[in-house]
């Protein structure tokens, strides 16, 4: 059975993640995925991963659902609240959505995994950096290179040519 | 612990299933980002619940790379954002199939 923290956090998070994708102003979209980024840090809390709870909160909550928001906020004002939506595919998605969730459920519900629960104590969180240092290094490597990839990527990507030749005509 | 690994694993599938919808349903660029995002924490919380009841450090690793690589698919797809609002002044798909220069 689960306590009432779990109750707690498992609606906050689905809540909201139905709140970001279906409420009309994209702004509060926005804010809404925040909670769903924050609920699932607060799952993370819940099975004593503190470590990557506090990644998820840096990474997700603190940079990429302010970056989401400001790329909202240079978006045209009547972008924002516009909605373009097949009544008939809306229907089609959400049947898809519970057969999907429907189907999945029964096969995990059915599955061996009902049964797994565990007494032994959580991993040691400086088990993580110690493995992030000697067997995933190169991994860690790579990551690194494709996060600074990706970042000069998005630069290049988001650069706007006409304003710079214009300055240097100037 | 009286949360057993069952639960976490339904609501990852509920996320999951919220994820698939948004991706098929909507069509603000925006908006579809908001969904790729619900899948890929869907995804973070199955690792991370099979981490802990095996238990193993591994999935709480693998976890962080996901994290950190999501990042950097966020930062390539808003500017992706940028750039296909300036040549369309939209941020409909739907808009972007037709080839308008």
């Amino acid at each position: 059975m689960v306590d009432a923290m779990f109750m707690g956090l498992a609606v906050l998070t689905i809540g909201s993640a139905i709140a970001a994708l279906e409420l009309r102003s994209l702004v509060y979209g926005s804010l809404a995925l925040m909670g769903t980024l924050g609920g699932i840090a607060g799952f993370f809390f819940l099975l004593d991963s503190p470590f990557v709870a506090l990644f998820q909160i840096a990474v997700y909550v603190g940079s990429i659902a302010v970056l989401i928001l400001f790329t909202v906020m240079l978006v045209k004002r009547e972008l924002i609240f516009k909605k373009v939506e097949d009544s008939r595919r809306k229907f089609a998605g959400i049947g898809l959505m519970l057969v999907f969730m429907v189907a999945i459920g029964a096969v995990f519900l059915d599955s061996g995994i009902k049964s797994i629960t565990t007494d032994e104590p959580p991993v040691d969180f400086t088990e993580i950096g110690a493995d992030f240092l000697t067997y995933y290094w190169p991994a860690l490597v790579l990551m690194a290179l494709i996060l600074a990839g990706s970042v000069i990527g998005a630069l290049v990507l988001a650069r706007r040519e006409d304003v710079e030749d214009e300055q240097r005509a100037n | 612990m009286s949360n057993e690994l069952i639960d976490f694993t339904l609501v990852s599938i509920a996320l999951l299933g919220i994820g698939i919808y948004g991706l098929a349903v909507k069509r603000n660029f925006i908006r579809m980002l908001f969904a790729v995002e619900i899948v890929i924490n869907a995804a973070n919380l199955n690792l991370v619940a099979f981490a802990r009841f095996l238990p193993h450090s591994g999935g709480q690793t693998l976890a962080l790379f996901s994290i950190a690589i999501a990042a950097a698919e966020v930062a390539v797809g808003l500017s992706l954002i940028i750039v296909a609002y300036r040549m369309y002044k939209n941020v409909d798909v739907a808009e972007f199939r037709s080839m308008k220069g």
